[in-house]
C-alpha cells in the first residue's frame, strides 16, 4: 500500500541492471558477487571445519565437494572473487573522487564526465579478468 | 493492467501532418483508483513535436482532465520530468522523433508519490535539498556597507558552476537504485547540491554539511552506479559531485 | 559509530583481504591443487604458525567486510528504527559468530587437537 502511494520502484528496480548503461550493470554485479562471496565464505568455513574431526571426516567432505558440481560452483566463486576485487578497487578509487572527471562548463549534449571511458574500460577489464580467471580455474579443477 | 482506449477523433482541424503516433498516458488518481490505467490517444506529430506538446495536444483537443505539470517548455523550470518509454526524461526536452517509436508511453517518475496522472509530489526532495543548507555560509556579508563583492576567478567559478545548473527536476532521484527502496536516503539531487556549496570558495559551511551527510542514510548509500548522471538533462553530473564530496570524508581531499 | 568510520573499515578490510586472500589461494597452487587439499598437507598448513595467524586475520577481515556489506544492502532495502537496530546488531552478532566458529577450526587444527 505505502509502496504504491510513494511509487518507489522497489526491489525490482534496484535489481534491474538494464536501462542505465554499463555503470549500473557494474553496480549490480558488485552486489551479486558480494552476496555470493559471503555465502561461499560461510560455506567454506563450515566445509573446512570438518578437519577438526580427523582424516575420515575431512576426506568425506572432500568427496562431497570435489565433484563436477562442486567444481562448477568453485569456478563461479573464482569469477565473482576476481570481478568483485577488481571492480571493488575501481569503486573505492572513484568514491574517493579519483578518476571521476573534473567539473567544468557543461556543454550540449551534456555528457556526464563521471561516466567516462576510463571507468567503462575498468569495468570491462574487471569482467575480462574474471572470465580469464574462470577459464584458468576450470583448467586446474577439471584438468587433473 | 487494464487499458482504456479512447478513440476520439480530434474535433479541431489538424495541422497538415503525415505522421501520427499513439500516446499512452498513465492515468491514476490515488483518491479514487486502485491502480493506474493507460489511456491511448492518436496524436499528429511533426519532426519537432516534443512529448510535452503531444500531451498538451491531448489536453486541448481530446481529454482536458489529464494531469501534467509544466511551465517553461524549455528545460529550465524542472517541472515536466516523467518516464517516457520507460526512461526518466523531461517531456519538453524529448522530441517524439528521437524516440523512434510509433507508440509513446508516458508514466509518472518513480520514487515520488503520485499526485495525479503524470504529476508527482516533490515535497521530500525539496525538504532534503533544504537540509543541505543550499546557500553560502560565512560570517561576513557582501551586503554590509563597508564590504565589497566577493570576487572569484573563472577557475574558482568552474569548480561549482555545473552543479549550480540543477533545475530540481528529480530525474536523478527517480533513476537512482538506492532511491528505489530507501525512503530515508538524501538522494543524488540533494547530495550534489551539498557539493555545489562546499566547492564554492566563498562558503565556510563545509564542516556543517559534511556532518549532515555523514549519516546512515546519507552519502554512503551511494554506490556510484551513475544512473543519476545518465539521466540528468542539464549536465550536472550528480555522481561526480557525490564522489568528490565523499573524497573529503575519506581523506582524499582537504 | 559515524557512518564514515564504518565505511572506512569496509574499505580497509577489503584492501587487507586483497593481499591475504591472494596468499591463501597461492598456497593451493604451491602443489597440484587436489594434492594441496590432502589431509596431511592441510594439517601441515595449519601447524605453520604464520600461516595459521594469517588465516585468522583473513577470517576477521572477510567476516567484517562481508556482513557489513550485507548490513548495507538490508539497510537500504527497508527502513524503521526497530528494523535498523536489528540489522545493525544482527550483523555484529553474525560477524562474531562466524569469527568464533572459524577460529575454533584454526585453533584446534593448529594445536593438533584433531
Ligand atoms: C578481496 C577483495 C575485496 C575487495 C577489494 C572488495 C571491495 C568492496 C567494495 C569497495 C565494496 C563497496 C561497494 C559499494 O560501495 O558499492 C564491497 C561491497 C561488498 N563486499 Fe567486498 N570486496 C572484497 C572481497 C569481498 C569478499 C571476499 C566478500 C564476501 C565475504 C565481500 C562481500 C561484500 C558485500 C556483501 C558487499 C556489499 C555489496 C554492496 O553494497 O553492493 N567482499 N566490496
Ligand atoms: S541533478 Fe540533474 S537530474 Fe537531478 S534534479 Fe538536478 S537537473 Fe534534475
Ligand atoms: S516544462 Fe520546464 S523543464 Fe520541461
Amino acid at each position: 500500500m505505502t509502496e504504491r502511494m510513494s511509487n518507489r520502484e522497489g526491489l525490482k528496480g534496484m535489481a534491474n541492471p538494464t536501462r542505465y548503461g554499463l555503470e549500473r550493470v557494474a553496480y549490480w554485479l558488485q552486489r551479486l558477487s558480494g552476496l555470493g562471496l559471503l555465502a561461499y565464505l560461510i560455506g567454506h568455513i563450515y566445509e573446512t571445519s570438518s578437519i577438526v574431526n580427523g582424516k575420515v571426516a575431512w576426506d568425506k567432505m572432500l568427496e562431497l565437494t570435489q565433484t563436477t558440481q562442486g567444481h562448477l560452483i568453485l569456478t563461479l566463486v573464482i569469477g565473482m572473487c576476481v570481478y568483485h576485487t577488481a571492480n571493488g578497487i575501481r569503486v573505492m578509487l572513484g568514491q574517493g573522487g579519483i578518476g571521476v572527471g573534473k567539473p567544468g562548463q557543461p556543454e550540449y549534449p551534456y555528457k556526464a564526465a563521471s561516466l567516462n571511458y576510463k571507468q567503462r574500460l575498468c569495468i570491462w577489464v574487471s569482467i575480462a579478468l574474471a572470465a580469464l580467471a574462470m577459464m584458468y580455474g576450470m583448467a586446474v579443477l577439471f584438468g587433473d | 493492467m487494464a487499458v482504456e482506449t479512447i478513440s476520439k477523433t480530434p474535433e479541431v482541424s489538424l495541422p497538415i501532418s503525415s505522421d501520427s503516433i499513439t500516446l499512452r498516458i498513465s492515468r491514476f488518481n490515488p483518491k479514487n483508483d486502485l491502480s493506474p490505467i493507460f489511456a491511448e490517444f492518436k496524436v499528429p506529430i511533426q519532426k519537432w513535436t516534443t512529448v510535452l506538446e503531444a500531451i498538451l495536444f491531448v489536453k486541448q483537443n481530446l481529454d482536458h482532465s489529464v494531469a501534467v505539470r509544466y511551465s517553461c517548455r524549455q528545460a529550465s523550470c524542472g517541472s515536466c520530468g516523467m518516464r517516457i518509454n520507460g526512461k526518466p526524461a523531461l517531456a519538453c526536452y524529448t522530441k517524439i522523433s528521437e524516440l523512434n517509436s510509433n507508440i509513446v508511453t508516458v508514466e509518472p517518475m518513480h520514487n515520488f508519490p503520485i499526485i495525479r496522472d503524470l504529476a508527482v509530489d516533490f515535497k521530500q526532495m525539496f525538504a532534503n535539498h533544504k537540509k543541505m543548507k543550499p546557500y553560502i555560509i560565512r560570517e561576513d556579508s557582501e551586503i554590509a556597507s563597508d564590504t565589497k563583492e566577493f570576487l572569484q576567478t573563472p577557475e574558482e567559478v568552474e569548480k561549482y558552476l555545473q552543479f549550480s545548473y540543477c533545475i530540481k527536476c528529480g530525474l536523478c532521484n527517480s533513476a537512482c537504485p538506492t532511491m528505489a527502496t530507501d525512503e530515508s536516503f538524501i538522494g543524488p539531487q540533494g547530495l550534489a547540491q551539498a557539493y555545489r556549496y562546499v566547492a564554492d570558495n566563498r562558503d565556510d559551511g563545509k564542516k556543517e554539511r559534511l556532518k549532515i551527510i555523514d549519516q546512515s542514510h546519507g552519502i554512503w548509500r551511494c554506490h556510484f552506479a551513475g544512473s543519476c548522471s545518465h539521466v540528468c538533462p542539464k549536465g550536472v553530473d550528480p555522481a561526480m559531485a557525490i564522489q568528490l564530496l565523499r573524497g573529503y570524508l575519506l581523506g582524499f581531499r582537504k | 559509530m559515524r557512518e564514515s568510520i564504518i565505511m572506512k573499515i569496509h574499505y580497509g578490510t577489503a584492501l587487507g583481504a586483497v593481499a591475504l586472500v591472494t596468499i591463501h589461494i597461492l598456497f593451493r597452487m604451491t602443489q597440484n591443487f587436489s594434492e594441496s587439499l590432502q589431509y596431511q598437507n592441510v594439517i601441515a598448513n595449519y601447524h605453520l604458525l604464520p600461516y595459521a595467524l594469517m588465516l585468522e586475520v583473513v577470517l576477521i577481515l572477510l567476516s567484517v567486510h562481508g556482513f557489513n556489506g550485507l548490513r548495507v544492502i538490508l539497510l537500504e532495502l527497508k527502513q524503521g528504527i526497530v528494523y535498523e537496530k536489528l540489522i545493525n546488531y544482527g550483523s555484529i552478532g553474525a560477524m562474531a559468530a562466524l569469527i568464533a566458529y572459524g577460529s575454533r577450526t584454526i585453533l584446534m587444527a593448529g594445536m593438533g587437537m584433531s
